[in-house]
């Protein structure tokens, strides 16, 4: 078990936000949470990440300081660094000497396929290069654990789809437990071994269904007769979820 | 080209029409004198007026300097302590308020009857002041609420998030505040020795004053071109300075 949730409630000014919502995430876990806009799912993320308290209820996180990492929706990156001294930031942040830091900024660029990039301010980047800056600087301090919130939702489906298979290619090197936050049932179906979906905010668990097939996904995963059905069963969760 | 060629055809046409009014209706020269008898007078006064200006820029681009370092230091102050942040604020906008005009016989006692252009340094700050404090203020809070979650996440100080997030990330704020604060520190200078100056400080407005006081109107004209072009200049330089830093800043 790598973080837990345990009956957690999260109120905001405006009411409610999630919960009562439990989920446990174990180690090398691919875990895509999925439910209607407001439902809390980017609330749940950051309790995992513990950048959020809950009002109620209990998380566990077995990653510690520098074993969780973050991308967000946007890239956000620093403009004013370049994509290696972007990348290097978390490993500074934690004392790590620059040289050792940009070397291993440099190899995972690398990883990501933006090796020659190095120097390329966020400017001048592609938004799904930068969104591969991103993910190398989440890499870069090998994570046991990999939060997403819904980092491919700005770029377009191409991009997406190529995004997904090195998102699982990059998983299958270190086996990171994932958790990412997508509205894409398709999206979630091909990335995740398991899918949360969560009822309309706030947010209750209305179903978690688990995906059979081999990690990384083989070619035509997306065509195969189990991903349909499961895609489906994954649909029927959501509309019951939204439902009154 | 097109960018150039309208303004200044527009300036030779008018100039133009001055002077042919000038001569034709006989305007008397202490009233208005023809654009011909203003270049004369430029040229007559040229050193003179080029030392005026020099004065009148130096008090400004030393008041630049101070306001900078005194405003940047205080948006550090507040934007590290939200008490200092609520205790300060207000205040600097009382500076900002306050007309420099209705400041200045009091900065004038206290910094020295003898001492006028230690006087006309304090007024120009008072104006440069608040557009550079306002802007690091800004500046220090912009940053990305997404790359202030990562560095809650990989644990950095409040030294760290200081130097390498809120710092850079108000960098054009910064350029912007300072290039606004220039412009204010020039006109700062020049209100400042109307109501402050004597003989002492020989600056533009001075200039002004004394050729008015005599009648020399050409002359007086002539000081307000030095100082229009000094004020143009000023502002080219800023906006150049503003590109490169930003360019500098982004990469592109």
């Amino acid at each position: 078990m790598v973080a837990e949730l345990r009956d957690v409630e999260v109120d905001y000014d405006r009411g409610r936000a999630l919960g009562p919502f439990s989920l446990s995430i174990g180690a090398g876990e691919t875990v895509a949470l999925v439910g209607p806009s407001g439902c809390g799912k980017s609330t749940a993320l950051r309790l995992l990440a513990g950048l959020e308290q809950p009002t109620r209820g209990g998380v566990t996180r077995a990653a510690g300081r520098g074993e969780t990492a973050v991308v967000f929706q946007a890239p956000t990156l620093a403009p004013w660094l370049s994509a290696r001294a972007n990348v290097a930031l978390p490993l500074e942040l934690a004392g790590v000497a620059k040289a050792e830091a940009h070397a291993r900024a440099d190899a995972a660029l690398a990883r990501v396929g933006l090796a020659g990039a190095e120097a390329a301010r966020p400017v001048q980047l592609s938004g799904g290069m930068a969104m591969r800056v991103s993910l190398a600087r989440a890499l870069v301090t090998e994570p046991k654990l990999l939060l997403l919130d819904e980092p491919f939702a700005a770029l377009d489906e191409i991009t997406r789809r190529t995004l997904a298979d090195d998102v699982l290619a990059l998983w299958a090197a270190t086996k990171p437990a994932i958790v990412f936050v997508t509205h894409n049932v398709e999206e979630a179906v091909y990335m995740a071994s398991r899918v949360v979906v969560l009822t309309r905010g706030p947010g209750r668990v209305a179903a978690d269904v688990a995906v059979e097939g081999p990690m990384p996904r083989p070619a035509h995963f997306r065509t195969g007769a189990g991903f349909r059905q499961t895609a489906e069963q994954v649909s029927a969760a959501l509309a019951d979820g939204v439902a009154p | 080209m097109s960018r150039i060629v309208p303004p200044l055809a527009l300036t030779a046409l008018l100039l133009v029409a001055w002077e042919a009014a000038c001569r034709a209706l006989a305007i008397p020269p202490y009233f208005l004198p023809a654009p011909s008898a203003v270049a004369t007078a430029l040229a007559a006064n040229f050193p003179t007026l080029t030392a005026a200006a020099w004065s009148t820029l130096a008090v400004a681009l030393i008041a630049l300097v101070v306001a900078s370092l005194l405003s940047q230091a205080l948006a550090l102050v507040t934007a590290l302590s939200p008490i200092a942040d609520r205790a300060v604020r207000p205040l600097a906008s009382v500076i900002q308020v306050t007309p420099v005009v209705a400041i200045a016989p009091l900065v004038v006692i206290w910094a020295g009857i003898d001492h006028p252009e230690r006087a006309l340094v304090a007024l120009a700050v008072l104006v440069a002041f608040f557009p550079i404090f306002s802007g690091a203020v800004t500046g220090l809070k912009s940053a990305d609420p997404d790359l202030e979650r990562l560095f809650d996440l990989y644990g950095a100080t409040p030294v760290q998030r200081a130097l390498r997030l809120r710092l850079p990330a108000a960098v054009p704020y910064l350029l912007e505040g300072h290039k606004v604060g220039a412009g204010l520190a020039l006109i700062g200078a020049v209100v400042a020795e109307f109501v402050a100056g004597s003989g002492q400080v020989r600056g533009l407005a001075w200039q002004i004053l004394d050729a008015g006081n005599k009648l020399q109107t050409a002359r007086m004209i002539a000081a307000l071109v030095v100082l229009g072009a000094m004020g143009v200049a000023l502002h080219a330089l800023l906006e150049a300075a503003e590109r490169a830093g930003l360019k500098w800043w982004r990469g592109r």
